[in-house]
């Protein structure tokens, strides 16, 4: 696939809700086909709304979300949302499946069976047994079944994965473990990743950029490297203040 | 014991076909209402309050309402929709089925995580796939409750359709309740409660097998209960144009008539079914739909509640009248009566009756102020009863409605003192009740007639069969044959008392 094709074009993107609240406020930005964005901001600064004008998850009130230069709006909602790859911090599996039906869900919505073999690929891709698939998910533990919830994301080789919080819920060690996987597979697919994320540490060591929001708009825009090096600006020098405090303090404690 | 349990397999048939048919029908009208009402709250409370409205009409009530109802509709449409029998039954019982699957889908729905239902829109699903592969098996074991409610509910309010003519279970328990056969009623209610907890019981396998998915269970249970219906559907089937279908309101008299009728017609080889326990107006309006083929009216009955005179003529103006007026309005044919009266007749206890010096309803009118009537369920709004009020300005201190036999109790137990007893109830003579006489004729004549359906009315085979029972009965056999089911003690079925008063009768 094309990079190009994979490119997620903000035209001037703004949500808003009755009584005049705006959740997303003019964002015109471009995250260029095979990136890694992370979106970082506090609760409410409309990094999710923004997120989910992508698969039409929301619809925005004014300007246009684009995906390889084509509008979103311009096919039915739910074949742009079997291109596009969506994990988010409930991770949503269906109880009443098998983890494999949760896996192959999207293969079996474009009609293919025999999915087996695929299934057993698709767990292998995150790090889990191809035994697995006959278990319900309420026999997983949180870190397995966002792994999951990955997987079936991945199922139909979609281009861009959308990532909302997907580690929010998980303890640090399974969040570390797996905040790498997710990166592995993102250089291994070459997908585009946009990931939501209310923790700038894990943003600047995952993402190649890092898309800072406060009231609806895009107030930094880095790589991490510069936003390290204090070239972000006010408002992302504050957030990166506290992870880079924590590093110090850490190296402290080692001596 | 065993002839009390001998009507059971059919009328088991009949029941849960209906029940069956109704809560299908409940099924069809709730699942998509049950869908629209959870995506918009506005469908929602009004059909959630309209289904809660509903439930609160009483059972009966909602079977009789139908009646009317259906009658509009059929005349608008030009006839040909029957008010009686199947049709209301269904239709009212669906109506109440309604609410306990309702409810729960819609709960069902309204409480499903959200987080499932983004992953389903994240995955691309289109709405119907949505509902078909996330939202229903995840609230089907909610619903599943649900239907099992309604099921029970069903099946119990089923037995009132009876009322409505429709067999079912019903009929054995207002028969017993009438004829005070306990065993009867006994019989009917224990099938009625079996049936209810059988299909309880499968419903909740099913429930079970869909909640832990089991998929055998699933089928295996609900195809228990398929096969049920299967074979309650088939003696069903070849029921039709050969079947008489006998009528009878709900006392003893009526049940010893209809199966008197019955009988005949079963040894001329004609196969009968009877729907018995019918309102005066539900029967007469049955015949005159053909829901019946035959039954046994009172000719005042017809004379003041259908063709709404007040006038008081002799006994065979109002035999001749009621018989043109039915083949005039109606094409029924009134065969002629069956030679004896069964009249109101307003009956206090003998001793009381000689101690207050009380003959007539003149005498009456002057001591009822202090006196309790009770009366039969119909009578206090039947126009015989504002006649024989106005004629003697009759005012009592209390007046209770109650079954017939029941009336009697009362009456027999102080908590009455007067009756319009029937005249040709063996009763009045075993009870030892005084009978008032009616000096100025404010009560018409009530001959018991033989009345025909217009799709009989030219039959002339049927009619020949039937024919010896015009004239054929004597008062006193009818009031004993009526005893022989009343009485306490060696109590008579209404078959068997038929069969005795045809023997004494000569037909």
């Amino acid at each position: 696939m094309p990079e190009q094709s994979r490119t997620v074009t903000f035209k001037n993107v703004s949500k808003r809700y009755a009584g005049g609240v705006a959740a997303v406020d003019g964002v015109s930005v471009e995250v260029a086909g095979g990136s890694f964005v992370a979106l970082v901001g506090a609760s409410g600064s409309g990094k999710s709304t923004l997120l989910k004008t992508v698969n039409r998850l929301i619809e925005p009130s004014e300007g246009e979300v684009l995906v390889g230069g084509v509008a979103v709006g311009a096919e039915p909602v739910h074949l742009l949302r079997r291109r596009i790859g969506y994990v988010f911090q409930n991770v949503g599996l269906f109880p009443h499946m098998t983890v494999g039906e949760n896996v192959a869900i999207g293969l079996r919505l474009a009609g293919e069976k025999d999915n087996a073999a695929r299934i057993a690929e698709l767990l292998d891709l995150v790090e889990l047994p191809a035994e697995m698939a006959a278990r319900f998910p309420d026999a997983l533990s949180g870190g397995q079944r966002q792994r999951v919830g990955v997987a079936r994301a991945l199922a139909c080789a979609p281009g861009i994965m959308l990532m909302d919080e997907p580690f929010g819920a998980l303890d640090p060690v399974t969040r570390d473990a797996l905040g790498k996987a997710i990166r592995a597979l993102h250089d291994r697919l070459g997908l585009t990743t946009i990931m939501v994320t209310h923790d700038m540490a894990e943003a600047l060591l995952l993402a190649d950029r890092v898309l800072v929001m406060a009231g609806g708009k895009i107030v930094a825009d880095a790589t991490p490297r510069d936003l390290i090096a204090g070239k972000g600006g006010a408002a992302a020098d504050a957030l990166v203040a506290v992870p880079r405090e924590q590093a110090h303090r850490l190296k402290e404690l080692e001596g | 014991m065993a002839q009390a349990f001998a009507r059971v397999p059919e009328l088991l048939a009949q029941h849960l076909l209906l029940a069956f048919a109704a809560l299908l029908l409940g099924l069809v009208v709730s699942l998509p209402l049950a869908i629209l009402s959870a995506r918009n709250k506005t469908v929602g409370r009004v059909a959630l309050g309209l289904a809660s409205l509903i439930q609160t009409i009483p059972s009966l009530a909602l079977l009789a309402l139908f009646y009317p109802i259906l009658l509009s509709v059929s005349a608008l449409v030009g006839g040909g929709i029957p008010a009686l029998g199947f049709l209301p039954s269904l239709l009212a019982l669906s109506l109440y089925a309604i609410l306990p699957i309702l409810r729960n889908g819609v709960t069902g729905l309204a409480n499903l995580d959200p987080a499932v239902l983004e992953a389903a829109d994240g995955v691309g699903m289109t709405r119907a796939q949505k509902l078909r592969l996330v939202e229903a098996p995840l609230v089907a074991p909610v619903l599943m409750a649900g239907v099992r409610t309604a099921a029970v509910w069903t099946i119990g309010a089923a037995t009132l359709s009876t009322t409505v003519g429709q067999p079912s279970l019903g009929d054995l328990i207002f028969a017993g309740l009438q004829t005070q056969n306990w065993t009867l009623v006994l019989a009917g209610c224990a099938a009625a409660a079996g049936l209810a907890l059988s299909a309880d019981a499968l419903l909740g396998l099913a429930e079970h097998g869909i909640a832990r998915r089991k998929r055998g269970l699933v089928w295996g249970s609900l195809g228990v209960l398929l096969l049920a219906v299967l074979v309650a559907l088939a003696p069903a089937m070849p029921s039709g144009k050969g079947t008489v279908i006998v009528g009878a309101k709900g006392f003893s008299e009526q049940y010893i008539l209809a199966r008197l009728i019955g009988q005949r017609l079963e040894d001329a080889g004609y196969k009968v079914e009877y729907r018995e326990g019918l309102g005066s107006a539900v029967a007469f309006s049955a015949l005159a739909s053909g829901d019946i083929d035959v039954y046994v009216d009172y000719s005042g009955t017809v004379w003041t509640n259908q063709m709404k005179r007040a006038d008081v003529p002799g006994r065979e103006a109002i035999v001749a009248g009621v018989g043109a007026w039915c083949r005039d309005k109606y094409g029924m044919r009134m065969m002629g009566s069956l030679g004896f009266e069964n009249v109101y007749a307003f009956a206090m206890r003998g001793d009381d009756a000689r101690r207050l010096g009380v003959h007539s309803l003149v005498d009456l009118a002057r001591i009822a102020p202090t006196l309790d009537l009770a009366t039969d369920v119909e009578f206090l709004e039947r126009p015989e009863w504002r006649s024989v009020r106005d004629t003697y300005g009759l005012r009592f201190k209390s007046a209770h409605p109650y079954q017939p036999t029941f009336m009697y109790r009362a009456l027999a137990s102080g908590e009455a003192d007067v009756i319009p007893a029937f005249s040709s109830d063996g009763r009045i003579a075993a009870d030892r009740l005084a009978v008032l006489s009616d000096p100025r004729g404010a009560l018409p004549g009530y001959d018991a007639i033989l009345m025909v359906s217009p799709r009989r009315a030219n039959d002339a085979h049927f009619q020949a069969v039937l024919r010896p029972l015009i004239g054929g009965i004597r008062v006193e056999d009818m009031r004993t044959a009526n005893y022989m089911v009343d009485r306490d003690t060696d109590k008579a079925s209404p078959e068997a008392a038929a069969r005795w008063l045809a023997r004494r009768s000569g037909l």
